[in-house]
């Protein structure tokens, strides 16, 4: 199995598992977002069950893994194709027999959404701790902070960025899981595709929602 | 049809050895039919350069009927030139406009040592092969052809892969220069068919093992491989290949010494 692992097939069958795992993961925590839509209430008491059990510490725990093994098999890829090719070629090539965009520039947005996923727990779960009481129960008051947070533009810029890179990384890295797992055939290709860029389109429109809705609104009065 | 002719800019990638370090050199081509094909154009060019005593372009070719998979090179950073399912070989002159510049430069990849000029060494796709692309089996002479009975799609499909004439343009258009469309083409043309299922595993996990010793990239699923494929060979070989290598490396029982153990 170690011969598995350490093969270039096999490196692909573990950053797409790591990947499936984060897949899964955001399309949650956009889901759960979209509370803030309902009432302030409903997604403060959302957030306040998901921390409050110790299944927030086994969720934790997988994503952090799935991510080092994700990062860690990216790098490691990324320098061993900078290996293969050490010199570029002098001209560019043609669209039609190219690689789309996306699939080109996999380790750069990578590292840029990695960058962004520190700095947002950093403001977010590491953030200011407010309080408040839902159904007389004392919680973690995230909605304040959201609304504090979002209410700058230079934040809400840097969000938009990522998550549209996010998007990118999504698009190709979702339809590539399949083929790295072998479950590609011609009837199904296209199909594959579309779906990895609607579940892209889906995640990033949901997830922006909440910054953009929250800055008109904040700063309607200025 | 008439007889047009273009002139070209060509800006060539010389190199004297596997050691020296290349250069562009910028040659005109003038005069050229747009009937000839890509490599009769250079033939031209190369009888000019031997009658003024310089060293005449060194390119691969054989057969120039796009089956032998010998010739190949990038014209503006497109494996085989711009033309969809088309060795350079049978890439013609018509495909260009006059007074066009073209960048001619030989694939690039840590595998494919610079022999010369835009001559790649690529034995190590032989080498790929070698590691467990055949049948051991003597399968005998040419038997009654249906004694063995296999499905129309599969014997389509096995036929599709073995199209692969091993040019290596699609190690040469990836960006990571891996050859995994090459390798999982030669897995799967006979991983289809009854006769080579059975070593399906063995071969699976040889060639896979042969691929990254001879350090080609890993697939990042771009599709720029199959997209320069002169044979149009498809991604969905290489979705064959990662099946088979997991399949085989969760059977693996033991290839360690020698046999006898069995």
């Amino acid at each position: 199995m170690l011969n598995f692992l350490t093969s270039t097939v096999g490196k692909k069958y573990l950053m797409g598992a790591s990947a499936l795992v984060w897949v899964g993961f955001v399309f949650a925590h956009m889901a759960g977002n979209l509370l803030m839509f309902v009432s302030p209430d409903a997604y403060n008491a959302y957030g306040h069950a998901l921390t409050s059990g110790m299944i927030i510490y086994v969720a934790e725990t997988g994503l952090i893994l799935a991510l080092l093994t994700h990062v860690f098999l990216g790098i490691q890829l990324t320098l061993q194709n900078r290996a293969a090719r050490p010199q570029r070629y002098a001209a560019a090539g043609s669209r039609s027999k190219g690689a789309v965009f996306a699939s080109r520039t996999m380790a750069i947005h990578g590292t840029i959404i990695l960058i962004f996923l520190v700095s947002h727990l950093i403001t977010f779960k590491f953030g200011t701790y407010y309080e408040t009481t839902v159904n007389g129960v004392v919680m973690r008051d995230l909605y304040r902070l959201l609304v504090e947070i979002f209410a700058q533009p230079v934040y809400v810029i840097w969000y938009v960025i990522s998550l549209v890179l996010l998007g990118f990384h999504l698009s190709h890295g979702v339809g590539s899981m399949f083929q790295s797992f072998g479950l590609l055939h011609p009837t199904y290709q296209p199909v594959i595709r579309k779906l990895s860029w609607t579940y892209a389109i889906v995640v990033v429109a949901g997830f922006l929602a909440q910054p953009i809705v929250v800055f008109f609104i904040a700063n309607e009065g200025r | 049809m008439a007889d047009k002719k273009i002139n070209l800019t060509l800006k060539v990638w010389r190199q004297r050895g596997p050691k020296e370090k290349g250069e562009f050199k910028t040659y005109e081509a003038k005069n050229v039919s747009t009937d000839e094909s890509f490599l009769e154009m250079l033939d031209q060019v190369n009888e000019n350069l031997v009658k003024k005593g310089e060293d005449p372009i060194v390119f691969d070719h054989d057969c120039r009927e796009g089956i032998c998979g010998s010739c190949g090179f990038m014209i503006n950073g497109d494996a085989h030139g711009p033309q969809k399912s088309t060795t350079v070989c049978q890439l013609h002159m018509r495909a260009f406009k006059d007074g066009e510049v073209l960048t001619l430069e030989p694939w690039r990849a840590t595998a494919f040592p610079i022999q010369k000029d835009l001559m790649v060494d690529r034995s190590a796709l032989d080498r790929i092969v070698q590691s467990g692309g055949f049948i051991t089996a003597n399968t005998g002479s040419a038997q009654d052809a249906n004694s063995i009975l296999i499905p129309k799609t599969k014997a389509d499909e096995a036929f599709e892969s073995a199209t692969c004439i091993g040019c290596g343009a699609c190690v040469a258009s990836c960006k990571n220069a891996a050859a995994h469309l090459f390798t999982s083409a030669k897995i799967s043309h006979l991983a289809l068919l009854p006769q080579g299922e059975v070593e399906a595993e063995r071969r699976a996990l040889r060639m896979v093992a042969q691929m990254d010793a001879e350090g080609f990239g890993a697939c990042t699923s771009t599709g720029a491989c199959s997209a320069s494929c002169p044979k149009d060979i498809s991604l969905t070989n290489i979705a064959r290949m990662n099946r088979e290598y997991l399949k085989a490396s969760i059977n693996r029982k033991e290839e360690s010494g020698g046999g006898g153990d069995g």
